[in-house]
């Protein structure tokens, strides 16, 4: 491959990503599954591009999370087609009610832009194709037995049956590589085909094949094997030739920000925005609930700030803005919140307050400047934007804080909720392969375990913790579930005894 | 040594056969080089354009030894001015390494660095099991096996597909063929099969050649059960109590050879008290068999397409040895230490250049012809010739040039 190729090449791939918002031909999917082998074609607003690609990296996020929890398949894929569910539904050609060429048009358009946002290193291009390969399988495990033929019918996966003759030839053989599973084997009258052995890795790993000068013998019930080796192959390729065409796309400058933005997500996952108290939490929050509220509620982050405000009467601006604006999604009315304040700073005179931090309150609320609905910071924002200085106490006291501090700090504000130091290993394994937001979920699950909260639920089906607001309101939802529970019990009561 | 780099070093051998044809590709100009300099300096990343531009730079550095790394994307020596997304490796040879010190639990003729012809067996029947495995099973052809210059031994894999296998694949297929697993405290290291059902069609062809040398290598000459350590280190590996307790009490009592301890665990199959116990001690005499023969490889050197291995024709620091190739078809002949040294070869140059008067002071390519390097330079010229043929086929059949 010359230079010049190269440049073809590239060239090549960016007239491939111009006809992703330029071309004009109509979308036809005829079946459920996708190889993802050609772009979409058709015209691509830059919002549904965004949409289709944050809703995809919801579920991808939340595989991977599986992955680092060591979640068993079947619970990976449980949750999977819950998220599914949720944000890309995709149903079977069976279903008559819904839009199934939009839907798969979503599940199409979603997978090349997130390539475009993986395919920039070798460890984002080894995650993605690692999530993708397990949501392509989720939803092949789960596909109808005949269109599941029908998709595999309608691609060349290059298997050649073995014939009768062949198969007496090597009975023994054949049964040997079948002796590890417990099944009857007949070899005889089961189907076999032959691939290439580079094709089915994962069975020469294992032996359960038969190989012959270079071809792997595969039996007809391990057929997906070559289907999901084509696909992870498949991808890895094409990232890497999306990865050398990709200087030309740096020219698009409303494209560049929003992939920036997609491939952070991997790391925190991503969350909803939470910019707006949530509605009908009942009880208004005022300012004396709060140091309550955080000691029952609040996550790390949040749990620490509210400690250095105490301690030191004082926040400075990156402090203030994280928590200000989680107090106020959290419930916090605008005079509660000055009130909040002001009795928090109080090394400060009345009119320093009024004159310096006031506005900024305000501000913050909307009620000045271009009173602007500022959302509270998500995870992912506090995890890479921003990161706090010596002398700051914003940002993720897991990502942030040395490990000796982490598990100080860990102790000294769960431990009356149930973490004891006996968690910490597992949680600073985490720490250390740069998962915080699992560690964070993690830690929930520990200190809501008395609500019922059972390992790798996380804060509700599953779902890791990817913002602040959401830890909270979990957490607070499950103290009122078991407020009405107990409550409910009394009612029963009364009626039993009238 | 610098002698020995300027003249009998075979260069021209060594490119074609990393390299696959007369005109320099990317095989060869993208690939890198390591040098080891004394006393303890490591260069990475280098690449020479052809065969004269690595020799200028062995003759100037004057290495201890150099190894072969991958064909990368850009060439090794510019990678500071491309993007590192755009120096990856692409190909490299599939390559085993095989080390007498892996041996040491089962040898008794010798241990450590140490190697006679007596433990050499154990590297031949590696070698024979090895080499025949790949060909069959993978189809691979080109397998090149280069005697490490002091205990080993290693192999190269050129064909095309072996060049391209990714780092999964070769994990895989180091899967495939890996039996020996577990370190000291595992005693058991043969793992392979569920309960006592068949081998994997693989390791059962394997078994077939290694019951002969079995008998041969580690009963009779090994003698390996003879000494108390030894057989008790046998018992360990039978899951039957009743069946150990049987045979200690006979060994306790009378010292016997191996080959007679192995008749009297032959006889406690016949005498099996069910299928069962047959089925059980059948098995576990054929496992105890592959843990002491099959091949005993280091993984690690195999799974990475970018794992750097001491060139063929360095010369081993320590034994002064050339590390020359070995044909498998004779291994079972082959002495360690009847390969030539750097001075032995520099002697005969010596010889030669005196017997041939004052016309041989020139330093030319081919003075490796007057010494007993000859044979070895022209087993890797007939490779070399093989793995061209290959190539120019491959081209002829895909029509115009194709990239690589
Ligand atoms: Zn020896």
């Amino acid at each position: 491959m010359q230079g010049g190729e190269d440049r073809r090449k590239a060239q090549a791939q960016k007239n491939i990503v111009e006809v992703e918002y330029h071309g004009t031909k109509g979308l036809r999917y005829p079946h459920r599954l996708n190889f993802y082998d050609k772009p979409p074609s058709g015209d691509i607003t830059i919002e549904e591009f965004e949409t289709c690609a944050l809703d995809r990296l919801r579920i991808l996020a939340e595989i991977e999370s599986s992955f680092v929890r060591n979640r068993p398949w079947e619970e990976l894929s449980k949750i999977t087609l819950a998220q599914c569910e949720k944000y890309l539904q995709l149903n079977s050609n069976s279903a008559k009610t819904v839009d199934k060429e939009a839907q798969r048009k979503k599940d199409h358009v979603g997978h090349f832009v997130l390539r475009l946002a993986f395919c920039r290193s070798e460890e984002l291009r080894r995650r993605f194709v690692k999530a993708e390969m397990a949501l392509f399988r989720v939803r092949y495990e789960k596909d109808d037995a005949q269109e599941l033929k029908d998709f595999q019918n309608s691609r060349d996966f290059g298997w050649e049956e073995v014939s009768a003759k062949e198969k007496a030839d090597h009975e023994e053989h054949l049964k040997a590589a079948s002796a590890w599973s417990n099944r009857d084997v007949n070899v005889l009258t089961d189907g076999y085909y032959k691939v290439k052995w580079t094709r089915v890795p994962d069975l020469v790993e294992k032996r359960r094949v038969f190989l012959k000068a270079g071809m792997a013998w595969v039996p007809s019930r391990e057929q997906s094997s070559i289907v999901f080796q084509e696909f992870q192959a498949n991808l890895m390729k094409a990232l890497e030739m999306t990865a050398k065409a990709l200087p030309f796309l740096d020219e698009d400058t409303r494209i560049v920000p929003i992939l920036n933005n997609l491939s952070q997500g991997f790391l925190a996952g991503v969350s909803s925005e939470w910019s707006t108290a949530t509605a009908g939490s009942g009880n208004e929050i005022t300012a004396d609930m709060i140091d309550d509220m955080a000691r029952k509620h609040f996550p790390a982050c949040m749990r620490n700030l509210h400690e250095c405000l105490r301690r030191d009467k004082h926040l400075k601006h990156f402090g203030r803005l994280q928590y200000g604006l989680f107090l106020k999604v959290l419930g916090l009315s605008i005079d509660e919140a000055i009130t909040f304040w002001r009795r928090s700073f109080s090394n400060i005179q009345d009119d320093k307050f009024n004159k310096e931090y006031r506005y900024n309150i305000r501000h913050s609320y909307g009620l000045e400047g271009k009173r602007a609905n500022y959302p509270a910071k998500s995870c992912q924002q506090i995890l890479m934007s921003d990161q706090p200085g010596t002398g700051d106490s914003h940002g993720c006291p897991y990502r942030h804080f040395s490990p000796d501090n982490l598990q100080t700090a860990l102790l000294s504000m769960y431990s009356s909720q149930g973490l004891t130091a006996a968690d910490l290993p597992e949680i600073m394994n985490t720490v250390k392969a740069g998962h915080y937001h699992v560690a964070c979920t993690r830690v929930f699950e520990i200190t809501h375990a008395r609500q019922g909260v059972a390992k790798g639920e996380g804060i509700g089906g599953g779902e890791s913790v990817t913002h602040p607001n959401q830890y909270a309101a979990r957490s607070r939802e499950l103290e009122r579930e078991r407020e009405g529970a107990s409550g409910k019990k009394e009612d029963d009561g009364d009626v039993v005894m009238g | 040594m610098l002698a020995f780099y300027r003249r009998l070093y075979p260069y021209k051998s060594i490119f074609g056969w990393l390299n696959h044809e007369h005109a320099p590709t990317k095989r060869f100009t993208h690939r890198e080089w390591a040098f080891t300099l004394p006393p303890d300096t490591y260069v990475r990343y280098q690449s020479f354009a052809d065969a004269e531009d690595l020799k200028k730079q062995v003759c100037q550095l004057n290495p201890t030894r150099f190894e072969i790394g991958p064909v990368y994307s850009a060439k090794p020596r510019d990678r500071k001015t491309v993007r590192a997304a755009n120096f990856t490796p692409q190909l490299r040879e599939l390559v085993f390494d095989i080390d007498m010190t892996d041996y040491d639990e089962i040898r008794t003729c010798c241990s450590g660095a140490d190697i006679c012809k007596r433990c050499w067996a154990f590297i031949a029947a590696a070698v024979h099991i090895l080499d025949h495995s790949i060909r069959d099973q993978f189809g691979y052809k080109h397998l090149l096996w280069v005697y490490s210059g002091r205990r080993g031994i290693h192999l190269w894999i050129s064909d095309k597909e072996a060049m391209e296998l990714t780092d999964e694949q070769r994990r895989a297929l180091v899967g495939w063929l890996t039996v020996i697993q577990g370190g000291k405290e595992m005693r058991k290291k043969v793992n392979v099969r569920q309960g006592s059902k068949p081998l994997p069609p693989g390791i059962q062809m394997a078994l077939e050649p290694l019951g002969p040398i079995f008998h041969e290598l580690i009963l009779l000459d090994q003698d390996c059960f003879a000494e108390e350590e030894g057989w008790e280190t046998l018992l360990q590996l039978f899951p039957d109590p009743d069946v150990v307790r049987g045979l200690r009490a006979k060994w306790e009592v009378k010292p016997l050879s191996s080959e007679a301890k192995w008749e009297d665990v032959k006889n406690m199959t016949k005498a099996g008290k069910d299928q069962k116990t047959h089925d059980n001690i059948k098995a576990a005499m054929e496992d105890i068999v592959l843990q002491y023969t099959y091949p005993r490889l280091d993984a690690e050197v195999s799974k990475h397409r970018n794992h750097l291995l001491k060139a063929p024709f360095c010369v081993h620091p320590k034994t002064g040895r050339v590390c020359v190739p070995v044909d498998p078809s004779t291994i079972d002949r082959f002495r360690p230490e009847r390969v030539p040294t750097v001075s032995q070869l520099l002697r005969e140059l010596d010889e030669a250049g005196a017997s041939a008067g004052g016309e041989a002071a020139a330093e030319h390519h081919s003075d490796w012809q007057k010494t007993s390097l000859k044979p070895y330079v022209d087993m890797l010229d007939r490779h070399v010739a093989a793995l061209m043929d290959e190539t120019r086929r491959a081209k002829r059949d895909a029509g115009p040039d194709r990239s690589w």
